[in-house]
């Protein structure tokens, strides 16, 4: 097999890790604020509402992270990987 | 309405994450990639310099001494410069690189004002534990977007430069009302609420 071929399927492979690194961006986030509930279930206060205030049933840190990762996982991610896959193909 | 504090902490926190997120993608995917769409382009220096504008009215309503006031003022103002100066980067109203030392000049005004203004030692509570921890992690990543203007290239200095924006959320979403830090808490601090 050529030095060429090959270090062609590297760099594609390598292309491909790069996608691979931004798709699990979002899921990586979503699972430590999903971890984090775990770890902490009284910080969800969702899971024991009665008697809470506003804020507190609102703004949750755990589900945050998971808003953050699901935000950048479906709002930006997808596009990124889109022109990332373009430019890779015209490379 | 109001909502305390340690709420408006994680709401900031939720914020630096998603720029840090959008920084790692800009590292993993490279600037020609990340720019082929506009609105993306301005993603997170608009997010930045939205912070910052909304940094001042947490400086108004949710500071209680004069220094806290200044402390949250400057974080204000050097976050919509460097947010300002990417956007105008990115628009292409701006040319020269070292507008982008705008963002390392944000880092250290930053850290020197956690620093300064908190006048207790780590172990006091959680919140001076954390105002020491945040002022010498901006302190020390100052230098992640400093390299990066002269190595712009380096994937690996801008993944710090991301990553710091992520440890800075964690740490702001560690913030409590009155709270202990590993065991610690002052008597003088006050009554532990959470």
């Amino acid at each position: 097999m050529s030095t060429q071929l090959l270090s062609e399927r590297a760099a594609v492979r390598r292309r491909s890790r790069r996608a691979r690194a931004v798709a699990s961006l979002g899921p990586a986030t979503m699972l430590g604020g999903v971890a984090w509930a775990f770890l902490q279930p009284y910080r969800v206060t969702l899971l024991h509402p009665h008697g809470q205030g506003f804020w507190w049933l609102a703004i949750e840190p755990p589900l945050l992270v998971v808003l953050a990762g699901i935000v950048f996982a479906f709002l930006v991610a997808p596009s990124v990987i889109e022109d990332l896959e373009t430019y890779e193909e015209g490379q | 309405m109001q909502p305390p504090a340690e709420f408006v902490h994680w709401m900031f926190a939720t914020g630096l994450v998603l720029v840090g997120l959008c920084l790692a993608a800009q590292a993993i995917v490279g600037d020609e990639v990340w720019r082929r769409r506009a609105w993306r382009a301005y993603l997170w220096p608009g997010l930045a310099f939205t912070m910052g504008v909304l940094m001042f009215p947490v400086m108004v309503f949710f500071t209680n001494s004069t220094i806290h006031m200044l402390a949250h003022g400057s974080w204000a103002q050097v976050m919509m410069l460097s947010g300002a100066a990417e956007l105008g980067l990115v628009r292409g109203k701006l040319h020269s690189r070292y507008w982008r030392l705008t963002m390392p000049l944000a880092f250290a005004v930053s850290g020197a004002a956690f620093l300064i203004h908190e006048q207790n030692s780590w172990f006091f509570a959680r919140a001076a534990f954390l105002h020491h921890l945040i002022g010498w992690t901006l302190i020390v990543g100052a230098l992640f977007p400093l390299v990066t203007i002269f190595r712009p290239s380096s994937a690996v200095w801008r993944s710090a430069f991301a990553l710091t924006f992520v440890v800075l959320g964690v740490m702001l979403y560690c913030d409590r009302d009155v709270a202990p830090v590993f065991g610690h808490l002052s008597p003088l601090a006050g009554q532990q609420h959470r």
